[in-house]
């Protein structure tokens, strides 16, 4: 499906002349996921370089949102994850607040999500996933093993590949269900639009926004949950 | 009009003409096994979707009565309550969201479109 005209355009399209004169035919409609991806980024790293600037005893506005934010994101890691998880809290907070900001800009005109493309999900997903294996080699050593195998021995033909399959669909899900529903979303939106444009898309706008926030919730709880069950005792 | 309803009905029209730059396509003809192939698509994404939302809603059904028995019980727990019950239901949510995604590329991002519309 094409976009419509975006507010980056005129950023992917000579961008996509340069890198078609020089690594051959790049369509522009494939680079908007990673230059919203870098838009996104900069409007949150320019909001913290303002809270940040001159911090205070006494907060100004900025500076109070943001506390709350980051201070509501550290008690609920460390509740879910407990004091040893706090080593991941910049990974958890960081998806977090990306995914919520770029599923909150999906709704309004011209601007696109990176959330609504496979790609960014997958990578993320795929950092997740990686990053509970490798943590939990590192807790445990090679008797991470034991987490696969089951309760007892003799089940482990049976169990192995249960669990491979089950960890296999880990990232999947994650991947699938942040796509499907911000890009479904849009889909629907746009739908609504060429069929009814007279207020009954605001109905759906406001499904955007709860739809947005509770899949950035559910994003970051699974991969807080996922990284812990790596990490605890086996049972 | 006042000038407030005039604002909306200019940003309306606006979003509108954005949003209609998505659509502008072209025309091809295509024979009838190509039809028959379509017809076969819109059957399956259909019912598909229909199956799933189906599931969904029972699912969904059993979570939020649990969900309103557990604050009926006990309305100070209701913050965890609604909380957990936010999450399953996200959850539930996404075996519908698979399989509308799998419509989605039936419809849209069809890969096997190209053998059949080209041969």
């Amino acid at each position: 499906m094409e976009h419509p005209i975006l507010l980056l355009d005129f950023i992917n399209h000579p961008l996509a002349h340069y890198l078609e004169e020089h690594f051959g035919l790049v369509d522009p409609n494939h680079l908007y996921h990673v230059t919203y991806t870098w838009f996104y980024m900069l409007l949150f790293i320019g909001i913290s370089l303002v809270a940040t600037r001159g911090l205070k005893l006494v907060p100004g506005r900025v500076q109070n949102f943001l506390e709350v934010a980051i201070g509501g994101l550290r008690d609920t890691v460390k509740n879910t994850m407990g004091d040893e998880g706090m080593r991941f809290f910049a990974l958890i907070a960081t998806l977090f607040i990306f995914i919520l900001i770029a599923n909150l800009g999906d709704i309004a005109p011209g601007m696109y999500s990176p959330t609504a493309n496979v790609n960014t999900n997958a990578s993320m997903a795929i950092i997740v996933f990686l990053l509970t294996h490798i943590v939990g080699i590192r807790v445990h050593g090679m008797k991470y093993v034991k987490q696969f195998v089951g309760p007892i021995w003799i089940m482990a033909p049976l169990m192995i590949p249960i669990e491979l399959i089950g960890h296999l669909a880990r990232p999947l899900s994650l991947t699938v269900r942040l796509f499907g529903n911000i890009f479904g979303e849009d889909l629907v939106l746009v739908i609504l639009l060429l069929l009814v444009p007279f207020l009954i898309p605001i109905p759906m706008l406001g499904l955007m926004i709860f739809t947005a926030v509770i899949q950035a919730f559910v994003f970051t709880l699974l991969a807080m949950m996922y990284i812990t069950g790596a990490m605890e005792e086996a049972h | 009009m006042k000038r407030g309803g005039l604002v909306s009905m200019a940003s309306l029209v606006f979003v509108l003409l954005w949003v209609s730059t998505l659509f502008a396509a072209g025309n091809t003809q295509v024979g009838p096994e190509v039809i028959s192939y379509f017809k076969w698509i819109a059957l399956a994404t259909g019912f598909g979707m229909a199956i799933a939302a189906f599931g969904t809603g029972l699912g969904q059904g059993n979570a939020a009565k649990a969900a309103c028995d557990g604050v009926a019980r006990n309305p100070d727990a209701s913050g965890k309550i609604i909380t957990t019950l936010m999450i399953s239901l996200a959850m539930i949510e996404s075996l519908a969201i698979y399989a509308l995604v799998i419509e989605l590329i039936l419809l849209y991002a069809n890969p096997f479109l190209k053998y059949i519309v080209g041969g």
